[in-house]
C-alpha cells in the first residue's frame, strides 16, 4: 500500500485519536500548571458621617483583560503538584520530622488525601489481581471438566458479572451486602451483631470492594484460560499420565507452564485495569472509607465548582502511574514483533 | 473425549462440580435477586425484620394486594422519566458503533495491507491511548469543551467515546483483517481495481464477522461507560448510567430506592439478551488478544 493510500484510509481515526486523547493529554499536562485567575478586586473606601466602610468589588473589566492576555491562567510550576491535595511535601516532611515512628509517619500519611487513595488503590490492585488470576483460572479448570452440554450455560452465567456496567454490577451487590440486604442479614447472623454493618466499618468496605473487584474481573481471566485450556497438548498430557503423574503434578508440570503466557496477559491488562477503579466506590458509596486516584479526579471535576487544576495535576499523576504498570505490556509487543518480523 | 486414559477420580470430578455450582450461584444468584427484589417494595427488598419477606413479599401484599408490584418500574419510568435516558443511550450507542466502526475498519484495513515500519509504532501509539484512564482524559477536555461552548450536547459525548474506542477497536480489526488473505485484493488491483475499490468490492463482503464483534465490543464501552457521559452531559440529556448514579442521591432522602433498583434491572437486562445471543463472539473478542500472544 502506498503512504498516500494509507494515509487517507488511516486519517478520519488518526484524527480522531490526535484531537480527543493526544491533545487531551497535552492539556491536562497544561492546567495542571496553570491555574485560573483570580478576579481583580477594588476596593473602595465609603467614608460618611458614622465611619468609613471598606466596599470590595469585583473589577469585571480588569479581570476579562487578564484572562484575554493569558488565556491558560497564572503560572505556578509544581505549585499545585506539592499543594496539600496531591504530594503534599511540606505536610509529608513535617511528619517525618515530629512522628517518631514510622507507625506513626504512616498514620500521618493517611490524612492526606492523595496518599490515602493511592494506599487504596495500591491495595486494590495487588490484592484483586493475584485473586482474580487464581479465581479464573480454577473456574476454567471446572469449566472443561464439565459436559460438553453444560459449558455453553456456564459460560454464559460466568460472563455475566463483567459485561455489567461495572455501576450497576456494584450496586446489585450493595443492595445485598448492605445491612438491610439479604448477605448483609446474614453476615450479621453469623457473626452474632445485629449492629455489623459495611457501610460503618473502613476494614469491611475495603474487603467488600476488593470482592466485587474479583468478582467482576475474574471471568475475564477465566475466558481467556478456558480458550488456552482447548490447546493445551493431549499427547503430552497422556504420557505424562503414563509415566505415573498424578492430577496435580499434570496441572503444575503441564497444565500451568502452557497457561504461563496466557497470566502474564492476564495480569499486566488487570494491574492496569484495577488501578483505575472509580465506579465501585460510588456504587457501594464508600467515599468515605476508600478513595482511588480516579475517584479523586472525579470528585473534583464533578460538583459546582470545577477545580480543574487539581484534577489536572491528579490525572498527570494517574497517567505517570499507568505509564509505569503499562511499560511491560509494551517491552512484550516490542518483543512480540521483533520477533514476527525476524 | 472421555478416553480411560483422561477419566476423573470421583471425587476430584465431585470438588469440581461443587466448585462450580458455587461459582455459578456467586455470577447470576445477585441478577436474579435483584430482578426477584424489583417487583416488591422497599421493605421486602430491604427486610430487615425477616429475610424470607424478600421472597414471598409480605408487605408488598399488604400494600398492593398481590406479592408482585410494578410501582418501582412505574416511578422510574414515568414518574423519573427514565425513558428519556434510555433513549439517549440507545443514540449514542447507535452512532458509537456506526461511527466508530467505520473510520475503524478503514484505519484496521489499512494497518494491516501497509508493510512500512510506522504500521508498529501506531499500533503502540494506539496501546498506550488505549491504557490511558478515561477520567483523566475527561479532565483534559472540560475547559476546552466549556470555552467552545460545546459541552452537555449529545454528538459532542458521541465522538469523544468515539475516539476513546479506536484505539481498541484498531487493535482488534488489524488482527482481524490480518487472517484475511492478501492475496485477495492483491488479485483485485492486478484486474485495475484501486486499492479504495479492492476494499470495497472484496474485503466487505467477507468483513462482517470481524466487524461484528468489534462493533459488540464498542457498543458494550459506549453503554457501559460512566466517566465521560457524567461528566459531558448536562442532566436534561443524561445516558442511562449517570442517571442512575443520580437516581442514587435523589431518591435514597425521599425513600424511592425501588426506582433506582428497577432502573438497575432495566439497565442489566439489555446486556443480558446480548450475551445470550453473542456468547460466541464475546468470548473469541476477549481471547483474540490473549491466545496470539
Amino acid at each position: 500500500m502506498k503512504h498516500s493510500t494509507f494515509f487517507w484510509f488511516f486519517a478520519p481515526t488518526g484524527l480522531a485519536m490526535l484531537i480527543f486523547i493526544a491533545a487531551p493529554i497535552a492539556s491536562v499536562l497544561v492546567q495542571s500548571v496553570f491555574t485560573p485567575h483570580e478576579p481583580v478586586i477594588i476596593e473602595a473606601e465609603n467614608c460618611g458621617p458614622f465611619g468609613c466602610t471598606t466596599e470590595t468589588t469585583i473589577d469585571q473589566d480588569a479581570t476579562q483583560a487578564l484572562r484575554d492576555a493569558e488565556p491558560l491562567g497564572r503560572f505556578r510550576g509544581f505549585d499545585i503538584y506539592f499543594d496539600r491535595g496531591h504530594l503534599a511535601v511540606a505536610e509529608v516532611a513535617e511528619a517525618w520530622r515530629t512522628s517518631d515512628s514510622l507507625g506513626a509517619f504512616f498514620g500521618e500519611l493517611g490524612d492526606l488525601p492523595f496518599y490515602r487513595a493511592m494506599a487504596f488503590t495500591l491495595t486494590y490492585t495487588f490484592v484483586c489481581t493475584p485473586a482474580l488470576i487464581a479465581l479464573g483460572f480454577v473456574i476454567a479448570i471446572s469449566v472443561n471438566a464439565l459436559h460438553r452440554s453444560l459449558r455453553g450455560l456456564a459460560i454464559f452465567f460466568s460472563l455475566l458479572p463483567m459485561i455489567v456496567t461495572p455501576l450497576v454490577g456494584s450496586l446489585i451487590l450493595f443492595w445485598m451486602i448492605d445491612s438491610r440486604g439479604v448477605l448483609g442479614t446474614f453476615i450479621q447472623y453469623l457473626a452474632d451483631d445485629p449492629d455489623l454493618s459495611i457501610k460503618a466499618s473502613t476494614p469491611l468496605m475495603w474487603i467488600a470492594l476488593i470482592i466485587y473487584g474479583i468478582w467482576s474481573s475474574a471471568p475475564f481471566a477465566f475466558v481467556v484460560f478456558y480458550a488456552g485450556l482447548q490447546t493445551v497438548p493431549q499427547d503430552t498430557i497422556e504420557s505424562a499420565k503414563i509415566d505415573g503423574a498424578s492430577r496435580w503434578e499434570q496441572i503444575r508440570y503441564i497444565i500451568i507452564p502452557h497457561l504461563m503466557p496466557l497470566v502474564t496477559f492476564v495480569a499486566l491488562i488487570q494491574l492496569m485495569d484495577n488501578f483505575k477503579v472509580f465506579e465501585p466506590i460510588l456504587g457501594f458509596t464508600a467515599q468515605a472509607h476508600a478513595q482511588s486516584l480516579s475517584w479523586i479526579i472525579f470528585n473534583d471535576l464533578s460538583g459546582e465548582t470545577r477545580q480543574l487544576s487539581a484534577a489536572a495535576a491528579t490525572s498527570v499523576m494517574t497517567i505517570v502511574c499507568v505509564a509505569i504498570l503499562l511499560s511491560p505490556v509494551l517491552i512484550r509487543t516490542w518483543r512480540d514483533f521483533r520477533g514476527r518480523a525476524r | 473425549m472421555s478416553s480411560v486414559a483422561t477419566r476423573k477420580p470421583l471425587t476430584v470430578q465431585l470438588a469440581l462440580s461443587a466448585f462450580m455450582i458455587i461459582w455459578l450461584i456467586a455470577a447470576a444468584f445477585p441478577f436474579f435477586w435483584t430482578l426477584w427484589g424489583s417487583f416488591k417494595v422497599e421493605l421486602d427488598f430491604f427486610s430487615i425484620a425477616d429475610w424470607t419477606n424478600a421472597i414471598f413479599g409480605r408487605n408488598t401484599e399488604a400494600t398492593f394486594g398481590s406479592p408482585f408490584t410494578g410501582a418501582g418500574y412505574e416511578g422510574a419510568w414515568v414518574q423519573e422519566e427514565f425513558w428519556r435516558n434510555v433513549f439517549n443511550t440507545f443514540i449514542v450507542c447507535l452512532f458509537v458503533v456506526c461511527t466508530s466502526l467505520t473510520i475503524g475498519t478503514l484505519g484496521g484495513y489499512a494497518l494491516s495491507r501497509s508493510g512500512f515500519k510506522y504500521v508498529f509504532w501506531l499500533l503502540i501509539i494506539a496501546l498506550i491511548f488505549r491504557a490511558m484512564p478515561q477520567i483523566t482524559l475527561v479532565s483534559g477536555y472540560l475547559p476546552v469543551f466549556f470555552h467552545w461552548n460545546i459541552w452537555g450536547y449529545l454528538p459532542t459525548a458521541i465522538i469523544v467515546l468515539v475516539a476513546i474506542n479506536q484505539p481498541f477497536t484498531l487493535w482488534m480489526l488489524h488482527s482481524f483483517f490480518e487472517s484475511i488473505p492478501k492475496e485477495l485484493d492483491e488479485s483485485a488491483k492486478v484486474d485495475g481495481c484501486t486499492q479504495f475499490q479492492a476494499f470495497r468490492y472484496v474485503i466487505i463482503p467477507v468483513m462482517w464477522p470481524g466487524v461484528i464483534t468489534t462493533g459488540l465490543f464498542s457498543f458494550l464501552l459506549a453503554y457501559n461507560d460512566f466517566a465521560v457521559t457524567a461528566l459531558v452531559l448536562q442532566e436534561s440529556n443524561r445516558t442511562m448510567i449517570p442517571a442512575i448514579a443520580a437516581f442514587l442521591g435523589t431518591t435514597q432522602t425521599e425513600g424511592n430506592v425501588m426506582f433506582a433498583v428497577a432502573a438497575v434491572v432495566s439497565a442489566t437486562a439489555p446486556l443480558f439478551v446480548l450475551v445470550m445471543f453473542f456468547q460466541r463472539q464475546i468470548v473469541s473478542g476477549l481471547t483474540a488478544g490473549a491466545v496470539k500472544g
